[in-house]
């Protein structure tokens, strides 16, 4: 299957060549989305046979172009599609084949084409090509090609100020990422110099250098998927790319960054420290409850959804520490039920993720607008696509029988095996990760309530709102059916623990007992303990109490419907602002409970309200202010040490050429006496 | 071997010539007048090529009888002709230029000598013994040729640093089997060249601003030196 994804990578290259030259006709955007929609398509078709039929991995493909190999076939970029490559392939083209589909209505009123589709291809190949890159070469050339086409995109409308600023930081950190990945990768290759991933399984290492592998694995894959405190350049770059492009970059790119992940730490490093699972636990835990936290903070939709981006890169990564500390103390089962609930939880994300921000690119299309705070209503006047928001709301709060629950539920079963293991720190910690986890569970509910009760419900908050407008068939289309893969999935997620059972049985040798055939479609990962989990059930309980509920209502509550004027807490008179804007809750009122109780202290929100004094007219005014810690805490001194370096080494700018030769002098003698010291 | 002297006292005659171009050296750093330093320059280069016809002798390499040829036309008699005639043109060979006292510059040199020969037994302890004590010394005549760059002002005397900088990398690779005569004529070529766009830009330097005082292009830069 791999020549499959290689030819499927190599149609899309060449679709970007022919994006180049056909941006600019009218029909370049319909062959540019319908090309990769038809590819992703193909490519999503060959892994998921690989990986449900059960064929064998393919032997590598060795490419003609790359790095020279000391000691093997030369020349050669390998590829090859393994389980786990193929897993994530499968979140990588539905997420791709999704935006694709939903980018041919959407970018109907794009500005100017030309920046978006050469480059659009690009990037889906290059996330494809990471996936099945099969030695340190090409996968960093793929990385860097991934992370410079999705920079490209975001650079799209870089006429706005904020656009500009988010490139430059996203473009630092990809960069030290990828240094970050560079130094592992030499680690992993060792003295032998052979990149190869087949030669560094084999190359072996001592514990410190397996330790710093994975340092700099959880550093440079980290940073690109958004962990804390490596997260800022994500919500400044994820909102300012078009919305087909921050679903992409929300949904399939973080999940790449977690594959590098999980193919260093569990594939290539070797065997883990038990310390190794608490240092991504922790990492974990933090960035779920505190991204989160952001995106209870934010008004702006599109990076509310990054924020909240952050916090299930937090749940997958907890996962992965959980069966990272389980692999090292032998667990194989339970290591496998983490490493399942993960991919699972990164497989959904991208679902409902994807969903949201397609909602949101409609949402800002339709009221031109990305301020919470000046939308409402928006049920009245989106009616379809509401619903798929509707879905993919319920399902990122996790609330069953949805996907979002099916996968924190497996999470939750795996962090109750703890107990089991041998550490005492592990015994302390990942309980407290488990609150973490249920907590930002908590909020993302809370934040979705918000995001989802303030833009759909009640009435518009301002003229664009009000005038808002459905989105378009391929726009709607798109999220309809990646709400109906969500209710799938929720409702079915035996089959989707069944698909990923032969990547955890690659990678651990051990898998989540299979749950096909149980009754009821009910799962149950763990079979010792019978804890089961039956989402038919509680979505048939659900609907009949519904139903009767609303029966009820409908029967002994009021007759008909009635429309009257709103109440509008006495402003009525002041006019129809006074009706919607003040009567109504604001989004940063919603907030204000979590924000006193646990912003204050985590983000240093400060509410400022400066009240008229008796006899002034103007409006009393509310301030709100918050920072991220990570900017005064991490970013701001670096910033500042590396300009007050950069200060005293201007100076060397401005020297007499005989001072510029002593320097020359001075390094030569202090090398020479390095070299008598110590050589 | 088959030449009359034994092979101790071949390696005896080659480390006193070598020894003997570290001594001139030190005599270039004290020098305080242009004159001299030019004269000391043109005594570096005969030791130079004493030094590189002995390894020609011993070593039975023609070619290095070349290098000695070209080391005492062109370094000995040419250059140093050329710059007494210039330093006479701008009336400067009286100038005193030395930047620090003439004793810390020797004490420095002192210092480096001993960095090079402790360099070279560090690192080339298994080498041949000829080879290693030669490459200590030029490797001491090549920091010494840089000390005298860095401690003058004027910009001949610059010259005569980086001209005895040369000398060094000529000892070095003499001492070294000897080196391919292309290579050897090549170098010779690109000192004179050297030499020549030095001495056009000194003349220029001198034309704007009536000095060869390299200070005075820091003013011009608009620099405080």
């Amino acid at each position: 299957m791999t020549p499959i994804i290689l030819i499927c990578a190599a149609a899309s290259l060449i679709l970007g060549g022919v994006g180049g030259v056909i941006a600019r006709r009218p029909a370049g955007r319909m062959i540019v989305y319908g090309g990769s929609l038809a590819i992703a398509v193909v490519a999503l078709l060959a892994a998921l046979a690989q990986l449900a039929l059960g064929i064998a991995p393919d032997p590598l493909v060795v490419l003609p172009i790359g790095l020279p190999h000391p000691g093997a076939s030369g020349l050669g970029m390998r590829f090859g599609m393994d389980d786990l490559a193929a897993a994530f392939l499968i979140i990588a083209n539905i997420g791709g084949a999704a935006a694709s589909l939903f980018a041919l209505g959407y970018t109907r009123h794009e500005a100017e084409p030309w920046r978006v589709l050469p480059v659009y291809p690009v990037f889906l190949a290059a996330m494809n090509l990471v996936v099945i890159a099969a030695d340190a070469y090409g996968f960093l050339l793929c990385w860097e090609v991934m992370s410079l086409a999705s920079w490209a995109l975001v650079m799209a409308h870089h006429t706005e100020a904020a656009t500009r600023r988010a490139g430059v930081v996203y473009l630092l950190m990809a960069s030290a990422g990828t240094l970050a990945l560079l130094l592992c990768f030499g680690l992993l290759a060792g003295n032998a110099g052979n990149y190869a991933f087949t030669a560094m399984r084999a190359v072996p290492r001592a514990r410190w250098m397996g330790s710093a592998v994975m340092m700099l694995a959880l550093l440079g894959a980290g940073s690109k998927a958004g962990l804390v405190p490596l997260h800022v350049w994500l919500p400044r770059a994820h909102p300012a790319a078009p919305s087909h492009v921050s679903a992409l970059m929300s949904g399939v790119m973080t999940k790449v960054a977690v594959y590098a992940f999980i193919r260093i730490a569990f594939d290539l490093a070797g065997p883990p420290a038990w310390w190794w699972g608490l240092v991504v636990l922790l990492a974990g835990g933090m960035t779920a409850v505190l991204g989160v936290l952001y995106a209870l903070m934010e008004d702006d939709i599109k990076t509310i959804l990054a924020y909240s981006t952050i916090e299930n890169i937090g749940l997958i990564f907890a996962g992965l520490g959980l069966a990272l500390a389980f692999k090292a103390d032998g667990m194989m089962a339970a290591a496998a039920l983490a490493l399942t609930a993960a991919l699972f939880h990164a497989l959904n994300h991208m679902l409902f993720k994807s969903t949201l921000f397609f909602g949101a690119g409609a949402i800002q299309h339709a009221t031109g607008t990305r301020d919470l705070a000046q939308l409402g209503g928006l049920i009245n006047r989106m009616r379809v696509s509401a619903v798929p928001m509707l879905i993919a709301a319920l399902a990122i709060a996790a609330l069953p029988p949805l996907n979002g629950f099916a996968s924190e539920w497996l999470l939750l079963q795996a962090i109750l095996l703890s107990p089991a293991l041998p550490q005492f720190g592990l015994k302390l910690a990942v309980p407290a990760i488990g609150a973490l986890v249920a907590l930002s569970a908590a909020f993302a509910a809370a934040c979705f309530v918000r995001f989802y009760g303030i833009a759909y419900l009640g009435r518009a908050r301002g003229d664009a709102a009000a005038a808002a407008h459905e989105t378009d068939r391929w726009s709607l289309s798109a999220m309809i059916l990646l709400a109906a893969l969500c209710v799938a999935a929720g409702l079915l997620p035996g089959f989707a623990i069944d698909l990923l059972a032969p990547v955890t049985h690659a990678l651990l040798g051990a898998r989540v007992s299979t749950q096909a055939g149980l009754s009821w479609l009910t799962i149950v990962p763990v079979a010792l303990r019978q804890n089961a989990y039956d989402p038919l059930l509680i979505a048939l309980f659900i609907a009949i109490s519904a139903i009767m509920g609303a029966f009820v209502l409908r029967r002994f509550g009021a007759r008909a419907t009635r429309r009257a004027p709103a109440w509008g807490c006495g402003y009525q008179e002041f006019g129809p602002p006074a009706r919607t804007l003040i009567t109504q809750y604001s989004p940063s009122g919603f907030a204000q409970p979590i924000r006193r109780v646990f912003a204050g202290v985590v983000l240093r929100a400060r509410d400022e309200a400066t009240l008229p004094l008796p006899g002034e007219a103007h409006p009393a005014r509310l301030t709100l202010r918050w920072s991220d810690p990570a900017w005064s805490l991490l970013y701001a001194p670096l910033i500042g040490a590396i300009g007050w370096l950069a200060g005293q080494t201007n100076r060397l700018q401005f020297l007499t050429i005989r001072r510029y030769l002593a320097f020359v002098f001075m390094a030569l003698v202090a090398l020479l006496g390095w070299i008598a010291l110590w050589g | 071997m088959d030449h009359v002297l034994s092979s101790a006292t071949a390696l005896s005659i080659a480390h006193v010539l070598a020894g003997a171009l570290v001594l001139v050296s030190f005599m270039m750093l004290y020098q305080d007048r242009l004159s001299s330093v030019i004269n000391v320059l043109a005594l570096h280069a005969v030791v130079l090529g004493c030094a590189v016809g002995w390894q020609a002798y011993i070593q039975h390499a023609p070619a290095l009888y070349i290098t000695a040829g070209l080391a005492l036309g062109f370094k000995a008699l040419v250059i140093p002709i050329a710059l007494h005639r210039i330093v006479e043109r701008f009336g400067i060979h009286r100038e005193v230029e030395a930047v620090g006292g003439i004793s810390l510059t020797m004490l420095g040199g002192i210092g480096l000598v001993a960095l090079s020969m402790v360099v070279m037994l560090r690192t080339a302890a298994h080498a041949d013994a000829l080879a290693r004590e030669d490459v200590a010394l030029a490797l001491s005549v090549i920091l010494l040729g840089m000390l005298m760059m860095v401690t003058r002002r004027n910009a001949v005397s610059q010259i005569a640093g980086f001209m005895s900088l040369e000398n060094g990398l000529i000892l070095a690779a003499a001492g070294a089997q000897g080196m391919p005569l292309v290579v050897e004529i090549s170098v010779a070529f690109s000192v004179l060249i050297a030499f020549i766009v030095i001495g056009v830009f000194l003349f220029r330097i001198r034309e704007r601003f009536d000095t060869v005082d390299s200070t005075a292009l820091d003013a011009f830069r608009g620099e405080a030196s």
